[in-house]
């Protein structure tokens, strides 16, 4: 069970807010996390503490491909990412890293920054804590749990090359 | 079926695919750069094998900090030099290179009826020679390596037909951004954008590479042409490989289908801060800049910079504003020397440069001050995309920013 305050921002939040490309000569999450959501809420990082959620409304994680971006979202501690849509790149690394996201549009619209939100990813429930709400995110198709179960895409892959290996 | 499931199906076990069903690919291009090859080659790493699968097919190019603009993107850069030595896969040193999406198809590398996948957003790009090619993050980029495969969702197909004869600063980019600004940048979520119509037929390989570079700004899967006759003159004398050319599917298997009359579209621009924020150079004729920026691999290639220069040519940049120019790849550097185009640009007052992203990611050569304003023939304008997040960027075709650049203010062609 995942549990944490939210902060909410809105639509179209891009990798470039998510994690300026002037940080990406390098790639440690601990140094990416330093820099999460700069460009549009400098208070982020001094006020996230672990397990806390974002929650946006539509094509979070818009832009460049960088993996960079799930990986200093997960590094600041935020446990998940609630959201109406995901761009499609995004969503891709973000599960093969292991940072959870889940679509739910009623969450996003009967929850307010500060909310408590609680979420179990076996059932996709979603639960507002501060305002007694219970709601249910859209399903993973089969192939992602997958993946997802596995602990991400390498250790689905390895797991791969292992049953291929004579 | 569409193209896009044609050239999927054709890289996969499948017959036949449907919008929706999950697949294994086989990729023929493998694409990374500075920025995501380093977190590939550390998750490769994880994956116990030795040897990438196929080192024809992975290419690194170091374009984005490079030349290296400081000790910690020497050290990034250093990674892939070294992986590249070690695996044998296909490098572009610096000095060789270019910005990857205009180097690969230049190059011969990347060709019609290929599935391409890239650890870039831009990998798009190569949909303008009938190609399948997405973006995806630096994990894929790793299994991919080590196992030739990767997985996909098949995208819906959204068909784009233009109609009329473009005025003549309109090109390429108008086209796109003008498209852009009637779905927004989610519009084509998830899609394969395919674009078509007689205006598509009449324009060059360079004004396609444009378009399908920027469909990610549309939130699109895929940006597709079908290959014609300009795509083989293209490619013939370029090809190292056999490749194949699939024609477009029926209209009645697309999502959707919408058309446009461009005969009397004025040059588009994008305002601050989305891509989709999309006017008409004439509703924004009054803004000051202080910088421009040609280059990128949306319209980095020479016939941006000759369209830029033919504009330039004989004026100087306004007073207190730079001109920065980048060409996208050695060969165009050659080119635009060799047609005296570096000279026109350099006697207007401009800099000229070595190929890099550079400016385009806020990365070197050309970040903003807070406050500062500039017309950029890049592809995205997000908050402190190329700078301070309090400066802002404003995205328009090469002939548009030539002209701002003469003017000191967002300005039509026509002006100079
Ligand atoms: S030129 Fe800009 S958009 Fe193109 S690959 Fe480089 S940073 Fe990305």
């Amino acid at each position: 069970m995942l549990k944490g305050k939210v902060f909410k921002y809105g639509s179209n939040v891009d990798t470039d807010a998510i994690i300026p490309a002037r940080y990406l000569n390098v790639s440690e999450p601990s140094e990416l996390a330093k820099h999460c959501m700069e460009d549009i809420d400098l208070e982020f990082v001094r006020k996230v503490n672990h397990g806390d959620i974002l929650v946006a409304t539509t094509n979070f994680g818009c832009g460049s491909s960088r993996e960079h971006a799930p990986i200093a979202i997960k590094a600041a501690g935020v446990s998940a990412v609630v959201a109406k849509s995901f761009a499609r790149i995004f969503f891709r690394n973000a599960i093969n890293i292991g940072l959870p996201l889940l679509e739910s549009p009623e969450t996003v619209d009967n929850t307010d920054a500060g909310d408590i939100l609680e979420i179990s990813l076996e059932t996709g429930i979603i639960s507002n804590v501060t305002k007694g709400k219970i709601f249910k995110a859209k399903p993973y198709p089969k192939f992602m749990s997958d993946i997802i179960s596995s602990g991400g895409l390498v250790e689905y892959t390895k797991k791969k090359i292992a049953g291929r290996a004579p | 079926m569409t193209l896009a499931e044609k050239i999927l199906a054709a890289h996969s076990d499948k017959k036949s695919l449907s919008p929706g069903d999950f697949i294994n690919v086989r990729p023929d291009l493998i694409l990374s750069n500075d920025i995501t090859a380093p977190i590939a080659i550390k998750e490769f790493r994880k994956l116990g094998v030795k040897k990438v699968l196929d080192p024809g097919k992975i290419v690194m190019v170091p374009d984005h900090f490079v030349p290296n603009k400081d000790i910690a993107s020497a050290e990034q850069a250093k990674m892939l030099r070294e992986f590249a030595q070690e695996q044998g896969i296909i490098y572009f040193e610096c000095g060789q290179m270019g910005i990857e999406h205009v180097l690969l198809h230049e190059q011969g590398l990347a060709l019609p009826g290929d599935v391409i996948i890239g650890a870039d957003s831009h990998t798009c790009t190569y949909g303008a020679l009938g190609a399948f090619a997405t973006g995806m993050g630096s994990t894929d980029i790793a299994t991919a390596m080590a196992t030739g495969e990767i997985w996909m969702k098949v995208p819906p197909t959204m068909r784009f037909v233009y109609h009329g004869k473009p005025g003549k600063w309109v090109g390429g980019k108008d086209l796109i951004l003008y498209t852009i600004g009637r779905i927004g940048v989610d519009g084509a979520l998830y899609a394969a954008m395919e674009f078509t119509g007689e205006a598509i037929d009449n324009l060059s390989m360079d004004g396609r590479f444009t378009m399908s570079n920027m469909a990610i700004e549309a939130g699109g899967k895929a940006g597709m042409f079908r290959a014609d006759g300009k795509t083989l003159e293209y490619v013939s004398t370029r090809a190292k490989r056999p490749y194949t050319v699939h024609e477009l599917g029926p209209e009645s298997e697309c999502a959707s289908v919408t058309e446009y009359d461009i005969s009397k579209l004025e040059p588009q621009v994008a305002a601050p801060h989305l891509p989709s924020n999309v006017k008409p150079v004439s509703a924004l004729s009054g803004v000051k800049i202080d910088q421009v920026v040609i280059g990128s691999c949306t319209n980095g290639r020479l016939e941006d910079l000759r369209l830029a220069a033919s504009v330039i040519k004989g004026h100087k940049v306004a007073p207190y504003v730079r001109c920065i120019v980048i060409p996208g790849s050695q060969q165009v550097y050659l080119d635009a020397m060799a047609e005296g185009i570096v000279e026109t640009f350099i006697r207007s007052g401009c800099a000229f440069s070595t190929p890099t992203c550079g400016p385009c990611l806020g990365g070197h050569m050309g970040i903003l001050a807070a406050g500062e304003r500039a017309v950029s023939t890049t592809n995205r304008n997000f908050v402190g995309r190329m700078g301070s997040p309090k400066s802002e960027v404003y995205l328009a075709n090469p002939a548009v920013a030539a002209a701002s650049a003469v003017l000191g203010r967002i300005a039509n062609p026509d002006e100079v």
